[in-house]
């Protein structure tokens, strides 16, 4: 016993000469998925970005409280007398990983790559007319009208190397129909702080600090990246010490880590909202028994179901603690967010079920929910909650659950009477939000409008927030909007998901809104 | 013979087709590939634009054509989710998968066969009790239950073997093995004995109940009362007529442990088929479900046509009714 006493501390100690101080540290990084493709204008994934932003920067970067830093532009600003054009001063001294130096005609090349046809980044330079290098230092981006919030476009737009994407015949992106395998999707060339040193899809890729980085170096020089599907697997990597850091981890599990010796679990809330959606206009639903009218489009309905809901016990009970419960359909970092806004009702059922009885439905009606069932944090188990709920007050609701894949076409399509939905919010501007969820549904507005509301007062409003430069008018606007959207209940928000990272402990990481950790943000104890 | 081989590779032919074709039936239930592919922040033109490009909005007697004529070409088309040809992934995947069948299936076979004897000969002793026992466990309790607890007792516990992954693999050609290295050998421990440890069951019950039944039979009463030893009546004759049906069913579990190893692969993220088949089935990533669905058939129309074939040897009355017709 003595003995096997001495070999411990023995080994121990070595073990502890060995991680020594600060030089060379690994990390090894586990996530529920891996990157799909590595070319960076392909998909617009946020597991693709997270892992891109290694190997290949951006122009400007979202930082962990949510604001906008230099990356590789230093500086940028709407052009002197010109208020379509943007201008980005980049940085100098930047070489990709191999060797060629950084230029504006790379951003020129880059920014035009990803809003090419076949690119999934266009729709965030859809308002862009052209693209022209000044100097070698200096990017003008011509916008069609006048567009303040450009750069919150432009976190995920990675930078590429003209002349390799040129010399490896990458100038276009991958075209599935084309039936071959383009380079860039298995090959990079960055100007990141990491180049890919191995890379077995599905199993693992090793990055490796590339030392010829414009910035300081970083505390980890390896970065192991192993996907593990199965939850328990991927927490049980982590308690065996296989992993140190596990990104994505199941709720159900945060109690359990956080009271395991050796571990460290930090939470966030993420940029992510959970509402419910419903049918507005006065067509009957399908699948209601009202079959006259549709009882949704009273505003007394909804202003019932909204006082129905128990966001406190949905937190408590179905997030165990791990979500902020919210009244307004915008995430807490958006531009437009309010304290205000924000505040929610304790839920009455007795007044609920008064709104409903003068609304002319004593006993209630009938309506199917749909949800999806993997795609947000315990989404099923949230709408079988809602439907215990809203059966207080009479409301008896069917729940029609599928996964994602079959769920998001049911909104897009509108053959949806009531849903539940995420929706985040990139540009960290709530003019995202009243784009795609609040504008009537026509050409670029209200694509996952899913309950086809439509108010023509406001979508000029929201029509106006594209163009706004003055930022004071613009911010009026949006509070203008909110307003209205808050009276008319058009969205029944239910709470903003948190994040939750688990480490082993010494390894300090902080929580990023968008899930996007950078690994050369993290810090080792001592 | 060769009338009868031809006759049933045609037959195999067909149900290659019949299985495409369910596939592809069914494909069109399992959502929208867009939606895993482009994320919910994409436009619904772009939307559009790319499910046209795919081919999407074709009707699917055309979708099912083209993949058919695709693939008399050798060309299975490319994954939505990893952007890479579908057959190129499978092959990738396909040596982790056969490793860990074959190493499982071996476990299966002579453990199995073993406890079968054991259980057999000492049916009343205490040992054969607790085997017999603990098979119930492996016949009733699900795959995934007995690799998560396998993974906490050996992984989280214990911390003797890894809970995931291969580990360190070797480059051989176009095969990449687990075999060489000391990781790859730790590593494939627990996800075998959780694949196998069905079949193993299987397997010993299998022998237990042959073995008690010839042991019953005539001719080693016959033996007994002619004064051979014990091993001999026990390994030589009743072994022997007790392995028939083995064989039959262990070829037929190998093709269902490749096309099935799904569960385990998925608890021990495995990087083999299986896997690659769930990823695919979540993104609805059609050409990779596609091909793996074929490459399923294929195993198991191959090892029906062997089994046929070896009836047919075996058999002397099939082949007399195979020259009648």
């Amino acid at each position: 016993m003595q003995y096997r006493h001495k070999l411990l501390t023995a080994a121990l100690l070595s073990a502890s000469i060995l991680a020594g101080p600060v030089s060379a540290e690994t990390l090894r990084w586990a996530k529920a998925a891996d990157a799909t493709t590595l070319d960076p204008h392909s998909q617009n994934l946020g597991t693709n970005h997270n892992f891109l932003h290694h190997i290949y920067e951006t122009l400007v970067e979202r930082e962990v409280d949510g604001t906008l830093v230099p990356r590789l532009a230093t500086e940028w600003a709407i052009k002197e007398g010109e208020p379509n054009v943007w201008v980005f001063k980049l940085r100098e001294g930047v070489t990709f990983h191999d060797g060629a130096p950084f230029t504006a005609d790379d951003v020129v090349f880059s920014i035009d790559r990803a809003r090419s046809e076949t690119s999934n980044m266009r729709q965030l330079h859809a308002g862009v007319d052209h693209v022209v290098a000044v100097d070698d230092h200096t990017v003008e981006v011509h916008m069609v009208g006048p567009n303040p919030l450009y750069p919150d476009n432009l976190t995920n737009t990675f930078i590429m190397d003209r002349e390799w994407s040129e010399a490896n015949n990458v100038v276009e992106v991958q075209d599935y129909a084309a039936g071959e395998d383009n380079h860039a999707v298995r090959n990079t060339n960055g100007t990141g702080p990491y180049t890919l040193t191995e890379r077995e899809v599905d199993v693992r890729s090793v990055l490796t600090w590339f030392e010829n980085h414009w910035a300081d170096k970083p505390q980890v020089t390896e970065i192991v990246y192993v996907p593990i599907a199965e939850n328990a697997t991927r927490i049980a990597a982590l308690l065996s010490g296989e992993v140190d850091f596990v990104q994505d981890v199941p709720v159900q599990d945060i109690e359990r880590l956080e009271s395991s010796e050796g571990i460290t679990v930090t939470k966030g809330p993420e940029n992510r909202i959970i509402y419910l959606g419903y049918r507005f206009g006065e067509e009957p639903l399908k699948t209601s028994n009202v079959t006259d009218s549709n009882p949704i489009d009273n505003p007394l309905v909804r202003e019932a179901m909204h006082l129905a809901i128990d966001r406190d016990t949905i937190q408590r009970v179905v997030m165990r603690g791990n979500s902020i419960p919210t009244g307004v359909a915008t995430p807490p970092f958006v531009n437009g967010w309010t304290e205000e806004l924000d505040a929610y009702p304790a839920p009455d059922p007795e007044r609920a079920k008064a709104l409903l009885a003068e609304a002319g439905y004593p006993d209630g009606f009938t309506i199917t929910l749909d949800t999806p069932n993997n795609r947000y944090v315990n989404d099923e188990a949230i709408s079988q909650s809602v439907v215990g709920m809203l059966a207080r007050i009479g409301i008896k609701v069917t729940l029609a659950s599928r996964p994602i894949a079959q769920h998001s076409p049911q909104i897009t399509n509108n053959l949806t009477d009531f849903y539940l939905m995420g929706w985040g919010v990139p540009t960290f501007d709530s003019a995202y939000i009243f784009n795609d969820l609040v504008h009537t549904k026509e050409g670029n507005f209200g694509a996952y409008n899913g309950g086809l509301y439509s108010n023509p007062e406001l979508d000029p409003k929201i029509e106006s927030l594209e163009t706004e430069i003055d930022i004071d008018k613009r911010n009026a606007t949006i509070a203008e909007i909110w307003d209205v959207v808050q009276k008319d209940r058009v969205l029944l928000p239910l709470h903003n998901q948190m994040l939750a990272y688990a480490t082993r402990k010494g390894v300090n990481i902080a929580v990023h809104p968008e899930n996007q950790p950078l690994m050369m943000t993290v810090t080792f104890d001592q | 013979m060769l009338i009868f081989i031809v006759r049933r590779l045609l037959q195999s032919v067909i149900v290659m087709l019949v299985v495409a074709l369910i596939a592809f039936l069914i494909f069109r239930y399992v959502g929208d590939p867009i939606v895993s592919m482009a994320g919910v922040d994409t436009r619904l033109e772009d939307q559009e634009l790319m499910r046209e490009r795919l081919g999407l909005n074709d009707p699917f007697y055309i979708q099912f054509w083209n993949f058919l004529t695709n693939a008399l070409h050798g060309d299975f088309g490319i994954s939505y989710r990893l952007q890479q040809p579908a057959m190129r992934l499978i092959l990738d995947r396909l040596p982790a998968t056969i490793e860990l069948a074959v190493v499982s299936a071996t476990l299966a076979l002579v453990l199995g066969v073993l406890m079968g004897i054991f259980t057999a000969l000492r049916a009343r002793s205490f040992l054969s009790g607790v085997i017999m026992t603990l098979s119930l466990v492996g016949v009733s309790l699900p795959t995934f239950l007995i690799g998560i607890g396998l993974i906490y007792i050996f992984a989280v516990e214990l911390q003797w073997l890894p809970s995931n992954g291969r580990g360190t693999t070797v480059q051989l050609g176009w095969w990449r093995t687990g075999f060489l290295t000391e990781s790859g050998l730790r590593s494939l421990i627990l996800p075998a004995i959780t694949l196998s440890l069905f079949q193993m069951t299987l397997i010993m019950r299998l022998v237990r109940a042959e073995m008690l039944e010839v042991l019953r039979s005539d001719y080693i009463r016959f033996a007994r009362a002619r004064g051979l030893p014990d091993r001999v009546i026990n390994f030589r004759h009743a072994l022997k007529n007790t392995l028939v049906p083995v064989i039959t069913i262990t070829g037929l579990q190998l093709g269902s442990v490749i096309a099935f190893a799904i569960v385990t692969e998925t608890v021990f993220q495995w990087p083999g088929v299986g896997s690659l088949f769930i990823n695919s089935v979540q993104a609805v990533d059609v050409p990779v479900m596609a091909t793996y669905l074929m490459m399923v058939g294929l195993v198991f129309v191959t090892i029906n046509l062997v089994v046929d074939i070896l009836y047919y040897l075996v058999d002397p009355r099939l082949r007399v009714q195979g020259k009648g017709r």
